[in-house]
């Protein structure tokens, strides 16, 4: 472990550093994954409806579960950075003043706006929430969501993130191995599951790592 | 003046403050650090945009430690 490794890698000792090339690999493993739970659907109902238009319903059925499968995952990603826990309105100022001197003027405005801290890091761009992070991919085209929380339900939300935007830079691989990855995928999945006032710092997020909307 | 904090459930609380200068306020608060430091919490010093340090004793010449409580998987 080096001098500016992440204390709290010693509670996961089993697992390898998350690095850009674990990313990577984790990327396309996810996609391969979406793609062989989708694809049979995909085919049987397409094959059923083929050979026998009576079986129209059962191969609807098909059809709506290789829809709603990848819907499910990337709502289980997206919900790592939903408002969660006791909102401890009473010393939310205090913390999200202090939250507001660690980010850049820009950066404290899309907070405050979307309830999440965009950072950029060596493994592209975070935005980090009170109790997951999501990474946007350089180039844009790959969102990883993580959950990674303080587990210290009396903090408000602001303190959250502070505490989870102190370890990150601290530490950027190290957090990333800390936190549980729960999903990668396309930045469009993501999205449509997040709370409308977020999107735009997915927006924001994707542009920064590169993405060209044209 | 640099400053020791702790994130807790008031919001932050101040719990040190000292001068390079002051000898007597510098061990004070280093007393402090240390019993934050017996509690669980972590030492983390800002340094600007992007970047943070873990510090295991308290800095003389930082403007702002940081306690904050250990992080883990969701």
């Amino acid at each position: 472990m080096t001098a500016d490794a992440l204390p709290e890698l010693a509670a996961v000792p089993w697992r390898a550093r998350t690095d850009a090339r674990w990313l990577t690999r984790y990327g396309r493993l996810w996609h391969a994954w979406t793609v062989l739970y989708t694809v049979p659907f995909l085919a049987a109902g397409a094959v059923m409806l083929a050979l026998e238009p009576l079986t129209a319903p059962v191969a609807l059925a098909c059809l709506a579960h290789a829809w709603i499968i990848p819907e499910l995952y990337a709502f289980r990603g997206a919900s790592v950075v939903r408002p969660k826990g006791p909102r401890n309105e009473g010393s939310e100022p205090a913390a999200q003043g202090l939250l507001g001197d660690l980010l850049g003027h820009r950066e404290r405005d899309l907070q405050r706006r979307s309830g999440l801290a965009l950072e950029p890091g060596s493994l592209g761009v975070w935005l980090v929430g009170e109790a997951g992070a999501l990474l946007v991919a350089p180039g844009g085209r790959r969102v990883h969501c993580f959950c990674v929380r303080v587990p210290e339900p009396e903090l408000p939300p602001s303190d959250r993130i502070s505490h989870l935007l102190l370890a990150l830079r601290t530490d950027e691989t190290g957090f990333a191995t800390v936190a549980n990855h729960a999903f990668a995928g396309s930045p469009w999945r993501v999205r449509r599951r997040l709370p409308a006032a977020m999107r735009p710092a997915l927006d924001a997020a994707r542009a920064a790592a590169g993405h060209s909307s044209t | 003046m640099s400053r020791l904090i702790r994130m807790d459930s008031t919001g932050h609380t101040t719990l040190a403050e000292w001068t390079a200068k002051d000898d007597a306020a510098f061990a004070a608060a280093v007393e402090e650090f240390r019993g934050q430091l017996g509690q669980g919490y972590i030492g983390t010093v800002p340094e600007g945009p992007g970047k943070a340090n873990h510090v295991r004793e308290l800095p003389r010449g930082a403007d702002l430690v940081v306690m904050r409580r250990p992080i883990a998987g969701g």
